[in-house]
Protein backbone atom coordinates (compact mmCIF):
# COMPACT_ATOMS: atom_id res chain seq x y z
CA UNK A 1 0.00 0.00 0.00
CA UNK A 2 2.42 2.49 1.42
CA UNK A 3 4.91 1.25 -1.85
CA UNK A 4 2.63 2.19 -4.49
CA UNK A 5 1.50 5.40 -2.66
CA UNK A 6 5.51 6.66 -3.56
CA UNK A 7 4.91 5.51 -7.07
CA UNK A 8 1.85 7.73 -7.49
CA UNK A 9 3.53 10.53 -5.97
CA UNK A 10 6.59 9.75 -8.16
CA UNK A 11 4.34 9.94 -11.14
CA UNK A 12 3.08 13.30 -10.40
CA UNK A 13 6.79 14.33 -9.35
CA UNK A 14 8.29 13.28 -12.24
CA UNK A 15 6.31 15.51 -15.00
CA UNK A 16 6.54 18.39 -12.53
CA UNK A 17 9.92 18.21 -12.78
CA UNK A 18 10.63 17.10 -16.13
CA UNK A 19 8.00 18.89 -18.23
CA UNK A 20 9.89 22.22 -17.67
CA UNK A 21 13.30 21.37 -19.29
CA UNK A 22 11.89 19.13 -22.07
CA UNK A 23 9.55 21.96 -23.05
CA UNK A 24 11.91 24.64 -23.47
CA UNK A 25 14.33 22.10 -25.68
CA UNK A 26 11.48 21.06 -27.55
CA UNK A 27 10.40 24.65 -28.57
CA UNK A 28 13.28 26.32 -28.75
CA UNK A 29 15.71 23.46 -30.17
CA UNK A 30 14.07 20.97 -31.93
CA UNK A 31 11.00 22.67 -33.65
CA UNK A 32 13.09 25.36 -35.50
CA UNK A 33 15.95 22.57 -36.08
CA UNK A 34 13.50 20.83 -38.01
CA UNK A 35 11.60 23.73 -39.69
CA UNK A 36 14.92 24.84 -40.76
CA UNK A 37 15.42 21.37 -42.81
CA UNK A 38 12.04 22.25 -44.71
CA UNK A 39 12.67 26.08 -45.51
CA UNK A 40 15.31 25.03 -47.56
CA UNK A 41 12.61 23.50 -50.19
CA UNK A 42 10.34 26.37 -50.48
CA UNK A 43 10.31 29.85 -51.66
CA UNK A 44 10.96 32.80 -50.03
CA UNK A 45 10.40 36.33 -50.33
CA UNK A 46 11.95 37.85 -47.15
CA UNK A 47 10.94 36.16 -44.28
CA UNK A 48 7.61 35.13 -45.99
CA UNK A 49 7.33 31.53 -47.14
CA UNK A 50 6.04 31.03 -51.12
CA UNK A 51 5.45 27.94 -52.68
CA UNK A 52 7.01 24.23 -52.62
CA UNK A 53 10.24 24.65 -54.73
CA UNK A 54 11.98 20.98 -54.84
CA UNK A 55 15.19 21.02 -54.74
CA UNK A 56 15.48 24.64 -56.94
CA UNK A 57 17.46 26.43 -53.88
CA UNK A 58 20.22 23.42 -53.87
CA UNK A 59 20.24 24.42 -57.62
CA UNK A 60 21.04 27.61 -57.04
CA UNK A 61 23.34 27.46 -53.99
CA UNK A 62 25.58 25.33 -56.86
CA UNK A 63 24.95 28.45 -59.89
CA UNK A 64 26.36 31.37 -60.37
CA UNK A 65 26.90 33.96 -58.00
CA UNK A 66 26.87 31.36 -54.84
CA UNK A 67 28.46 28.74 -56.39
CA UNK A 68 32.01 30.26 -56.66
CA UNK A 69 31.40 31.50 -53.26
CA UNK A 70 30.34 28.38 -51.59
CA UNK A 71 33.39 26.50 -53.06
CA UNK A 72 35.66 29.26 -51.61
CA UNK A 73 34.36 29.21 -48.56
CA UNK A 74 34.66 25.68 -47.99
CA UNK A 75 38.08 25.57 -48.84
CA UNK A 76 38.61 28.08 -46.08
CA UNK A 77 36.78 25.83 -43.83
CA UNK A 78 39.13 23.11 -44.93
CA UNK A 79 42.09 25.02 -44.41
CA UNK A 80 41.49 26.51 -41.34
CA UNK A 81 40.34 22.83 -39.79
CA UNK A 82 43.79 21.63 -40.99
CA UNK A 83 46.03 24.40 -39.46
CA UNK A 84 43.94 23.94 -36.13
CA UNK A 85 44.34 20.39 -36.02
CA UNK A 86 48.17 20.86 -36.96
CA UNK A 87 49.02 23.76 -34.62
CA UNK A 88 46.31 23.93 -31.43
CA UNK A 89 46.22 19.92 -31.27
CA UNK A 90 50.36 19.44 -31.07
CA UNK A 91 51.01 22.68 -29.43
CA UNK A 92 47.92 21.42 -26.61
CA UNK A 93 49.67 17.88 -26.51
CA UNK A 94 53.24 19.58 -26.05
CA UNK A 95 51.94 21.70 -23.19
CA UNK A 96 49.86 19.35 -21.80
CA UNK A 97 53.20 16.79 -21.70
CA UNK A 98 54.62 19.78 -19.93
CA UNK A 99 52.30 20.24 -16.94
CA UNK A 100 52.09 16.35 -17.03
CA UNK A 101 56.15 16.53 -16.19
CA UNK A 102 55.95 19.62 -13.88
CA UNK A 103 56.64 18.93 -10.19
CA UNK A 104 55.96 22.06 -8.73
CA UNK A 105 53.95 25.24 -10.37
CA UNK A 106 51.55 23.15 -12.31
CA UNK A 107 48.66 25.08 -10.71
CA UNK A 108 49.85 28.27 -12.31
CA UNK A 109 50.79 27.71 -15.59
CA UNK A 110 47.89 25.56 -16.23
CA UNK A 111 45.78 28.91 -14.96
CA UNK A 112 47.57 30.84 -17.20
CA UNK A 113 47.23 28.26 -20.39
CA UNK A 114 43.71 28.36 -19.88
CA UNK A 115 43.12 31.65 -19.26
CA UNK A 116 41.96 32.89 -23.00
CA UNK A 117 39.50 29.91 -23.25
CA UNK A 118 37.36 31.83 -20.67
CA UNK A 119 37.02 35.79 -23.03
CA UNK A 120 34.65 36.41 -25.37
CA UNK A 121 36.08 36.33 -29.05
CA UNK A 122 34.49 40.00 -29.08
CA UNK A 123 37.35 41.24 -26.59
CA UNK A 124 39.92 38.60 -28.45
CA UNK A 125 39.27 39.69 -31.85
CA UNK A 126 39.46 43.79 -30.93
CA UNK A 127 42.38 43.20 -28.99
CA UNK A 128 44.78 41.30 -31.67
CA UNK A 129 43.05 44.01 -34.61
CA UNK A 130 44.50 46.75 -31.91
CA UNK A 131 47.45 44.60 -31.63
CA UNK A 132 48.20 43.44 -35.45
CA UNK A 133 47.14 47.35 -36.26
CA UNK A 134 49.59 48.14 -39.23
CA UNK A 135 50.60 51.52 -37.65
CA UNK A 136 50.21 51.55 -34.29
CA UNK A 137 49.97 47.67 -33.56
CA UNK A 138 53.63 46.20 -30.85
CA UNK A 139 53.85 43.66 -33.38
CA UNK A 140 54.55 45.55 -36.84
CA UNK A 141 56.45 48.07 -34.46
CA UNK A 142 58.81 44.72 -32.85
CA UNK A 143 59.03 43.67 -36.49
CA UNK A 144 60.48 47.49 -37.31
CA UNK A 145 62.95 47.29 -34.07
CA UNK A 146 64.32 44.19 -35.33
CA UNK A 147 65.66 45.67 -38.65
CA UNK A 148 63.52 44.13 -41.16
CA UNK A 149 61.04 46.57 -41.95
CA UNK A 150 59.77 44.72 -45.08
CA UNK A 151 57.96 42.27 -42.84
CA UNK A 152 55.57 44.55 -41.55
CA UNK A 153 52.09 43.97 -43.30
CA UNK A 154 48.38 44.74 -42.74
CA UNK A 155 48.37 41.58 -41.37
CA UNK A 156 44.62 41.41 -41.20
CA UNK A 157 44.11 43.42 -44.49
CA UNK A 158 46.32 41.32 -46.83
CA UNK A 159 44.37 38.63 -48.33
CA UNK A 160 47.42 36.38 -48.88
CA UNK A 161 47.62 36.60 -44.42
CA UNK A 162 44.27 37.79 -43.23
CA UNK A 163 42.97 34.07 -42.80
CA UNK A 164 46.55 32.47 -41.33
CA UNK A 165 46.60 35.54 -38.97
CA UNK A 166 42.78 34.54 -38.32
CA UNK A 167 44.13 30.86 -37.46
CA UNK A 168 46.70 31.87 -35.03
CA UNK A 169 44.52 34.28 -33.30
CA UNK A 170 41.99 31.81 -32.66
CA UNK A 171 45.24 29.43 -31.30
CA UNK A 172 46.18 32.10 -28.95
CA UNK A 173 42.36 31.93 -27.61
CA UNK A 174 41.92 28.12 -27.48
CA UNK A 175 45.26 26.20 -27.09
CA UNK A 176 44.52 25.60 -23.89
CA UNK A 177 41.68 23.54 -24.33
CA UNK A 178 43.26 20.18 -25.99
CA UNK A 179 46.04 21.35 -23.19
CA UNK A 180 43.89 20.32 -20.69
CA UNK A 181 41.42 17.57 -22.32
CA UNK A 182 45.24 15.99 -22.93
CA UNK A 183 46.40 16.80 -19.36
CA UNK A 184 43.10 14.79 -17.94
CA UNK A 185 44.04 12.05 -20.26
CA UNK A 186 47.62 11.95 -19.22
CA UNK A 187 47.04 12.29 -15.43
CA UNK A 188 44.01 9.16 -16.21
CA UNK A 189 46.74 6.81 -17.24
CA UNK A 190 48.37 4.78 -14.91
CA UNK A 191 51.55 5.06 -13.69
CA UNK A 192 52.46 1.21 -13.43
CA UNK A 193 52.96 1.25 -17.21
CA UNK A 194 55.44 4.61 -16.87
CA UNK A 195 57.20 3.08 -13.83
CA UNK A 196 57.57 -0.83 -15.65
CA UNK A 197 58.87 1.04 -18.86
CA UNK A 198 61.53 2.96 -17.27
CA UNK A 199 62.93 -0.19 -14.86
CA UNK A 200 62.97 -1.90 -18.38
CA UNK A 201 65.16 0.83 -19.71
CA UNK A 202 62.78 2.70 -22.12
CA UNK A 203 63.94 6.10 -22.69
CA UNK A 204 61.24 8.98 -21.97
CA UNK A 205 60.53 9.96 -25.73
CA UNK A 206 60.16 6.27 -26.04
CA UNK A 207 57.98 6.19 -23.17
CA UNK A 208 56.20 8.89 -24.59
CA UNK A 209 55.57 7.25 -27.99
CA UNK A 210 54.91 4.28 -27.04
CA UNK A 211 52.79 4.11 -24.06
CA UNK A 212 51.27 7.25 -23.58
CA UNK A 213 50.56 8.81 -27.07
CA UNK A 214 48.70 5.66 -27.91
CA UNK A 215 46.82 5.66 -24.21
CA UNK A 216 45.62 9.08 -25.12
CA UNK A 217 43.86 8.13 -28.55
CA UNK A 218 40.42 8.88 -26.56
CA UNK A 219 41.30 12.67 -25.88
CA UNK A 220 42.86 12.75 -29.94
CA UNK A 221 39.41 11.50 -30.74
CA UNK A 222 37.21 14.19 -28.76
CA UNK A 223 39.75 16.93 -29.69
CA UNK A 224 39.57 16.12 -33.38
CA UNK A 225 35.90 15.89 -33.58
CA UNK A 226 35.27 19.20 -31.62
CA UNK A 227 38.25 20.83 -33.99
CA UNK A 228 35.99 19.25 -36.95
CA UNK A 229 32.91 20.56 -35.76
CA UNK A 230 34.16 24.31 -34.33
CA UNK A 231 36.04 24.74 -37.95
CA UNK A 232 33.28 23.81 -40.33
CA UNK A 233 30.80 26.22 -38.20
CA UNK A 234 33.80 29.26 -37.77
CA UNK A 235 31.46 32.29 -37.20
CA UNK A 236 32.61 34.75 -34.63
CA UNK A 237 36.09 35.48 -35.09
CA UNK A 238 35.73 35.99 -39.18
CA UNK A 239 32.80 37.61 -38.36
CA UNK A 240 34.36 40.26 -35.71
CA UNK A 241 37.76 40.61 -37.85
CA UNK A 242 36.04 41.00 -41.34
CA UNK A 243 32.61 41.54 -41.15
CA UNK A 244 30.08 39.34 -42.73
CA UNK A 245 31.71 39.95 -46.16
CA UNK A 246 34.99 38.10 -45.26
CA UNK A 247 37.40 41.08 -45.86
CA UNK A 248 39.78 41.08 -47.29
CA UNK A 249 37.85 40.45 -50.46
CA UNK A 250 36.29 37.33 -49.68
CA UNK A 251 39.68 36.14 -47.92
CA UNK A 252 37.96 35.33 -44.55
CA UNK A 253 34.94 34.09 -45.84
CA UNK A 254 33.32 30.70 -44.33
CA UNK A 255 30.52 28.40 -44.73
CA UNK A 256 28.71 30.07 -41.63
CA UNK A 257 29.36 33.40 -42.89
CA UNK A 258 27.79 32.92 -45.97
CA UNK A 259 24.77 31.32 -44.27
CA UNK A 260 24.58 34.29 -42.06
CA UNK A 261 24.67 36.87 -45.06
CA UNK A 262 22.30 34.61 -47.40
CA UNK A 263 19.80 34.67 -43.93
CA UNK A 264 19.72 37.76 -43.12
CA UNK A 265 21.22 40.04 -45.89
CA UNK A 266 24.68 41.37 -46.03
CA UNK A 267 26.16 44.67 -45.70
CA UNK A 268 25.93 45.86 -49.18
CA UNK A 269 22.83 44.29 -50.66
CA UNK A 270 20.57 44.36 -48.00
CA UNK A 271 18.24 41.35 -49.84
CA UNK A 272 18.23 37.85 -48.48
CA UNK A 273 18.06 34.52 -49.53
CA UNK A 274 16.16 32.66 -46.91
CA UNK A 275 15.70 29.73 -48.98
CA UNK A 276 19.43 29.18 -50.97
CA UNK A 277 20.51 30.13 -47.16
CA UNK A 278 18.36 27.32 -45.46
CA UNK A 279 20.13 24.84 -48.54
CA UNK A 280 23.19 25.81 -47.02
CA UNK A 281 22.58 25.21 -43.77
CA UNK A 282 20.98 21.63 -44.31
CA UNK A 283 24.73 21.24 -46.48
CA UNK A 284 26.75 22.33 -43.23
CA UNK A 285 24.72 20.51 -41.04
CA UNK A 286 25.24 17.50 -43.02
CA UNK A 287 28.74 17.67 -43.47
CA UNK A 288 29.45 18.34 -39.85
CA UNK A 289 27.05 15.51 -38.69
CA UNK A 290 28.10 12.69 -40.80
CA UNK A 291 32.09 14.19 -40.54
CA UNK A 292 31.56 13.97 -36.98
CA UNK A 293 29.79 10.49 -36.82
CA UNK A 294 32.20 8.99 -39.24
CA UNK A 295 35.17 10.33 -37.51
CA UNK A 296 34.52 9.64 -33.91
CA UNK A 297 33.85 6.13 -35.52
CA UNK A 298 36.94 5.39 -37.55
CA UNK A 299 39.09 7.03 -34.50
CA UNK A 300 37.67 4.63 -31.73
CA UNK A 301 38.87 1.81 -33.66
CA UNK A 302 42.72 2.92 -32.74
CA UNK A 303 41.53 3.77 -28.94
CA UNK A 304 43.15 0.65 -26.76
CA UNK A 305 41.39 -0.41 -23.80
CA UNK A 306 43.54 0.58 -20.56
CA UNK B 1 66.08 13.31 -28.17
CA UNK B 2 67.28 13.75 -24.48
CA UNK B 3 67.38 17.62 -24.40
CA UNK B 4 63.60 17.95 -25.69
CA UNK B 5 62.34 15.27 -22.79
CA UNK B 6 64.79 17.07 -20.32
CA UNK B 7 62.57 19.21 -17.21
CA UNK B 8 64.44 22.44 -18.60
CA UNK B 9 62.90 21.97 -21.41
CA UNK B 10 59.28 21.81 -20.54
CA UNK B 11 59.96 24.26 -18.39
CA UNK B 12 60.86 26.44 -21.05
CA UNK B 13 57.83 25.52 -23.05
CA UNK B 14 56.11 26.45 -20.20
CA UNK B 15 57.47 29.85 -19.73
CA UNK B 16 57.30 30.54 -23.80
CA UNK B 17 53.38 30.39 -23.70
CA UNK B 18 52.89 31.79 -20.48
CA UNK B 19 54.67 34.97 -22.09
CA UNK B 20 52.87 34.80 -25.44
CA UNK B 21 49.15 34.68 -23.58
CA UNK B 22 49.68 37.05 -21.09
CA UNK B 23 51.22 40.26 -23.24
CA UNK B 24 49.05 40.44 -25.27
CA UNK B 25 46.74 41.05 -21.60
CA UNK B 26 49.29 43.09 -19.90
CA UNK B 27 49.65 45.31 -23.24
CA UNK B 28 45.72 45.60 -23.53
CA UNK B 29 45.43 46.68 -19.56
CA UNK B 30 48.68 48.87 -19.68
CA UNK B 31 47.22 50.79 -23.02
CA UNK B 32 43.88 51.15 -21.11
CA UNK B 33 45.87 53.60 -18.20
CA UNK B 34 47.29 55.69 -21.28
CA UNK B 35 46.14 59.32 -22.88
CA UNK B 36 45.37 58.51 -26.67
CA UNK B 37 48.39 60.88 -28.16
CA UNK B 38 50.37 59.70 -25.37
CA UNK B 39 49.97 55.78 -26.62
CA UNK B 40 50.25 56.91 -30.17
CA UNK B 41 53.33 58.51 -30.04
CA UNK B 42 54.52 55.28 -28.46
CA UNK B 43 52.53 51.93 -28.10
CA UNK B 44 55.02 50.04 -26.40
CA UNK B 45 55.60 52.26 -22.98
CA UNK B 46 54.67 51.61 -19.70
CA UNK B 47 51.33 53.18 -18.14
CA UNK B 48 53.78 55.16 -15.51
CA UNK B 49 51.20 57.90 -15.28
CA UNK B 50 48.20 56.45 -15.10
CA UNK B 51 45.37 57.78 -17.06
CA UNK B 52 42.18 56.84 -15.25
CA UNK B 53 40.04 58.91 -17.33
CA UNK B 54 39.91 56.85 -19.69
CA UNK B 55 37.21 54.56 -17.75
CA UNK B 56 35.36 57.44 -16.56
CA UNK B 57 34.70 58.12 -20.14
CA UNK B 58 33.64 54.31 -20.68
CA UNK B 59 31.42 55.03 -17.97
CA UNK B 60 29.71 58.30 -18.75
CA UNK B 61 29.45 57.78 -23.02
CA UNK B 62 29.89 54.39 -23.84
CA UNK B 63 26.13 53.33 -22.87
CA UNK B 64 28.13 50.82 -20.92
CA UNK B 65 26.62 50.64 -17.45
CA UNK B 66 23.08 49.33 -19.79
CA UNK B 67 25.14 46.89 -22.19
CA UNK B 68 26.36 45.72 -18.42
CA UNK B 69 22.89 45.41 -16.88
CA UNK B 70 21.38 43.57 -19.39
CA UNK B 71 24.26 41.32 -19.57
CA UNK B 72 23.72 40.46 -16.29
CA UNK B 73 19.93 40.01 -16.50
CA UNK B 74 20.04 37.76 -19.61
CA UNK B 75 22.83 35.76 -18.30
CA UNK B 76 21.73 35.37 -14.59
CA UNK B 77 17.85 34.83 -15.88
CA UNK B 78 19.27 31.77 -18.36
CA UNK B 79 21.25 30.61 -15.44
CA UNK B 80 18.66 30.32 -12.58
CA UNK B 81 16.01 28.50 -15.83
CA UNK B 82 19.02 26.16 -16.90
CA UNK B 83 20.03 25.36 -12.91
CA UNK B 84 16.37 25.07 -11.74
CA UNK B 85 15.40 22.74 -14.92
CA UNK B 86 18.35 20.71 -14.75
CA UNK B 87 18.05 19.88 -11.36
CA UNK B 88 14.84 18.69 -11.39
CA UNK B 89 15.00 16.95 -14.43
CA UNK B 90 18.71 15.37 -13.57
CA UNK B 91 16.89 14.15 -10.49
CA UNK B 92 14.30 12.35 -12.52
CA UNK B 93 16.32 10.66 -15.03
CA UNK B 94 19.15 10.33 -12.64
CA UNK B 95 17.23 8.66 -9.29
CA UNK B 96 13.81 6.89 -10.81
CA UNK B 97 12.83 3.96 -13.04
CA UNK B 98 10.34 4.78 -15.30
CA UNK B 99 9.03 3.52 -19.01
CA UNK B 100 10.48 5.74 -21.57
CA UNK B 101 13.35 6.76 -19.28
CA UNK B 102 15.68 5.48 -22.04
CA UNK B 103 13.72 7.37 -24.62
CA UNK B 104 13.34 10.91 -23.20
CA UNK B 105 17.44 10.08 -22.51
CA UNK B 106 17.95 9.98 -26.11
CA UNK B 107 15.74 13.15 -26.79
CA UNK B 108 18.32 15.11 -24.28
CA UNK B 109 21.61 13.48 -26.29
CA UNK B 110 20.24 14.41 -29.27
CA UNK B 111 19.59 17.87 -28.31
CA UNK B 112 23.46 18.18 -27.66
CA UNK B 113 24.21 17.91 -31.35
CA UNK B 114 21.82 20.31 -32.69
CA UNK B 115 23.61 23.77 -33.92
CA UNK B 116 22.07 26.31 -32.58
CA UNK B 117 23.39 28.61 -35.06
CA UNK B 118 22.09 27.13 -37.96
CA UNK B 119 18.53 26.96 -36.52
CA UNK B 120 18.70 30.42 -36.45
CA UNK B 121 16.31 31.42 -39.00
CA UNK B 122 13.46 29.62 -37.85
CA UNK B 123 14.16 30.75 -34.58
CA UNK B 124 14.20 33.87 -35.68
CA UNK B 125 10.81 33.67 -37.07
CA UNK B 126 9.43 31.46 -34.26
CA UNK B 127 10.33 34.39 -31.92
CA UNK B 128 8.85 37.10 -34.31
CA UNK B 129 5.73 34.93 -34.24
CA UNK B 130 5.44 34.47 -30.36
CA UNK B 131 6.40 37.97 -29.46
CA UNK B 132 9.61 37.28 -28.24
CA UNK B 133 11.93 39.05 -30.90
CA UNK B 134 13.72 42.05 -29.32
CA UNK B 135 13.05 40.85 -25.47
CA UNK B 136 15.33 39.65 -23.29
CA UNK B 137 12.94 36.80 -22.34
CA UNK B 138 12.83 35.43 -25.63
CA UNK B 139 16.94 35.26 -25.46
CA UNK B 140 17.09 33.65 -22.14
CA UNK B 141 14.56 31.02 -23.58
CA UNK B 142 16.68 30.59 -26.33
CA UNK B 143 20.14 30.31 -24.23
CA UNK B 144 18.49 27.93 -21.84
CA UNK B 145 17.08 25.46 -24.63
CA UNK B 146 20.37 25.58 -25.88
CA UNK B 147 22.48 24.69 -22.33
CA UNK B 148 19.61 22.51 -21.30
CA UNK B 149 20.55 19.24 -22.84
CA UNK B 150 24.21 19.39 -21.73
CA UNK B 151 23.16 20.26 -18.14
CA UNK B 152 20.41 17.74 -17.80
CA UNK B 153 22.79 15.50 -18.66
CA UNK B 154 25.43 16.62 -16.41
CA UNK B 155 22.71 16.42 -13.57
CA UNK B 156 21.51 12.99 -14.22
CA UNK B 157 25.19 11.96 -13.90
CA UNK B 158 25.65 13.50 -10.47
CA UNK B 159 22.71 12.18 -9.21
CA UNK B 160 22.87 8.73 -10.24
CA UNK B 161 26.28 8.42 -8.67
CA UNK B 162 25.04 8.75 -5.10
CA UNK B 163 23.98 5.84 -3.16
CA UNK B 164 20.18 4.54 -3.21
CA UNK B 165 19.95 3.96 0.48
CA UNK B 166 19.88 7.74 1.09
CA UNK B 167 16.22 8.16 -1.02
CA UNK B 168 14.50 5.19 0.77
CA UNK B 169 15.96 6.33 4.39
CA UNK B 170 14.66 9.61 3.92
CA UNK B 171 11.35 8.29 2.69
CA UNK B 172 11.53 5.55 5.73
CA UNK B 173 11.56 8.79 7.85
CA UNK B 174 8.73 10.23 6.04
CA UNK B 175 9.94 12.56 3.41
CA UNK B 176 8.16 13.49 0.75
CA UNK B 177 10.15 13.15 -3.16
CA UNK B 178 9.77 17.11 -3.19
CA UNK B 179 11.60 17.44 0.64
CA UNK B 180 14.41 13.73 -0.32
CA UNK B 181 15.66 15.90 -3.53
CA UNK B 182 15.39 19.53 -1.69
CA UNK B 183 16.88 18.68 1.52
CA UNK B 184 18.88 15.24 1.14
CA UNK B 185 20.22 14.98 -2.72
CA UNK B 186 20.38 18.67 -3.73
CA UNK B 187 23.14 19.63 -1.19
CA UNK B 188 25.16 16.54 -2.48
CA UNK B 189 24.94 17.44 -6.29
CA UNK B 190 26.47 21.27 -5.81
CA UNK B 191 29.23 20.55 -7.26
CA UNK B 192 27.27 19.69 -10.04
CA UNK B 193 25.17 22.99 -9.91
CA UNK B 194 28.85 24.58 -9.89
CA UNK B 195 30.00 22.87 -12.98
CA UNK B 196 26.63 23.72 -15.27
CA UNK B 197 26.40 27.34 -13.74
CA UNK B 198 30.29 27.65 -15.65
CA UNK B 199 29.29 26.04 -18.43
CA UNK B 200 25.99 27.26 -19.28
CA UNK B 201 26.85 31.15 -17.71
CA UNK B 202 30.02 31.97 -19.23
CA UNK B 203 29.55 31.05 -22.96
CA UNK B 204 25.96 33.35 -22.14
CA UNK B 205 28.13 36.11 -20.98
CA UNK B 206 30.32 36.16 -23.83
CA UNK B 207 27.91 35.60 -27.01
CA UNK B 208 27.42 38.45 -29.20
CA UNK B 209 25.58 36.13 -31.82
CA UNK B 210 21.90 35.55 -30.89
CA UNK B 211 22.25 39.08 -29.41
CA UNK B 212 23.24 40.32 -32.75
CA UNK B 213 19.93 38.48 -34.66
CA UNK B 214 17.85 38.59 -31.96
CA UNK B 215 17.91 42.35 -29.94
CA UNK B 216 17.44 45.50 -32.33
CA UNK B 217 16.64 48.29 -29.63
CA UNK B 218 19.87 50.23 -28.26
CA UNK B 219 18.89 50.01 -24.74
CA UNK B 220 18.68 46.31 -24.73
CA UNK B 221 21.97 45.42 -26.20
CA UNK B 222 24.33 43.55 -24.26
CA UNK B 223 27.64 43.79 -23.30
CA UNK B 224 29.35 41.87 -25.95
CA UNK B 225 27.24 43.14 -28.40
CA UNK B 226 27.44 46.51 -27.21
CA UNK B 227 31.39 46.46 -27.55
CA UNK B 228 30.98 46.10 -31.14
CA UNK B 229 29.07 49.56 -31.08
CA UNK B 230 31.70 50.79 -28.78
CA UNK B 231 34.40 49.88 -31.28
CA UNK B 232 32.73 51.83 -34.49
CA UNK B 233 31.70 54.88 -31.82
CA UNK B 234 35.64 55.40 -30.37
CA UNK B 235 37.62 54.19 -33.32
CA UNK B 236 39.86 56.87 -33.04
CA UNK B 237 40.21 57.52 -29.19
CA UNK B 238 42.76 54.34 -28.77
CA UNK B 239 42.84 54.83 -24.49
CA UNK B 240 38.82 54.80 -24.11
CA UNK B 241 38.97 51.76 -26.45
CA UNK B 242 41.53 49.53 -24.11
CA UNK B 243 39.68 50.98 -21.47
CA UNK B 244 36.35 49.66 -22.94
CA UNK B 245 37.57 46.06 -23.74
CA UNK B 246 39.40 45.94 -20.12
CA UNK B 247 36.34 46.71 -18.63
CA UNK B 248 34.48 44.19 -20.26
CA UNK B 249 37.17 41.50 -19.80
CA UNK B 250 37.22 42.03 -16.07
CA UNK B 251 34.72 40.44 -14.37
CA UNK B 252 35.41 37.31 -16.15
CA UNK B 253 39.36 37.32 -15.54
CA UNK B 254 38.66 38.40 -11.43
CA UNK B 255 36.05 35.74 -10.71
CA UNK B 256 38.88 33.26 -13.15
CA UNK B 257 41.46 33.98 -10.82
CA UNK B 258 39.06 33.15 -7.81
CA UNK B 259 37.39 30.00 -9.22
CA UNK B 260 40.45 28.57 -11.51
CA UNK B 261 39.45 24.86 -10.75
CA UNK B 262 36.17 25.19 -11.15
CA UNK B 263 36.35 27.47 -14.41
CA UNK B 264 38.68 24.57 -16.05
CA UNK B 265 36.14 21.13 -14.88
CA UNK B 266 33.39 23.71 -16.25
CA UNK B 267 34.30 24.40 -19.31
CA UNK B 268 35.46 21.20 -20.40
CA UNK B 269 33.04 18.89 -18.62
CA UNK B 270 31.63 18.66 -22.30
CA UNK B 271 34.69 16.77 -23.27
CA UNK B 272 36.06 15.00 -20.46
CA UNK B 273 33.95 11.68 -19.22
CA UNK B 274 33.15 11.75 -15.35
Amino acid sequence: MKLSGIKREQRKFRWLLLSPGLLIIIIFTSVPALTTLSYAFFEWKGFVRGSWAGFTNFERLFTFPFRDQFFMAFRHNVLVFIGIMILQTSLGLLIAYALFNLQRGQRFFRTVTFLPVIFSLVIVGYMWQIILDPYYGPINLIVGELGQPTWARAWLGDTATALPTLVFINLWRWVGFPAIIFLAGLNAISTDYIEAARIDGASEGKIFRKILFPLLAPSMTIITILTFIGAFEWFDLPYILGGSNGSPAGATDTLALMFYRLSFGSVDSGANEVGVGSALGVIIFTVVGVGAAVGSKLLRRREVEM
Amino acid sequence: MKLFMSKTFFRGVLIVNAIVILLPVLFLVNSSLRETNDFARTPLKLATDPAWSNFASVWQDGNFAIYLKNSILVTGGSLILILVCALGAGFVLGRYEFRGHSLIMAFVLSGMLVPAKLAILPLFIQLKWMHLLNSHLGLILVYAAGALPAAIFIMSGFFRSLPADLDNAARIDGASEFQLLRRVLMPLVRPGLAIVAIYSAIPIWNDFFLPLVFLQDPEKKTIMQGLTMFFGQYSSQWGVLFAGLTMAALPLIVLYLILSEQFIKGLTAGAVKG
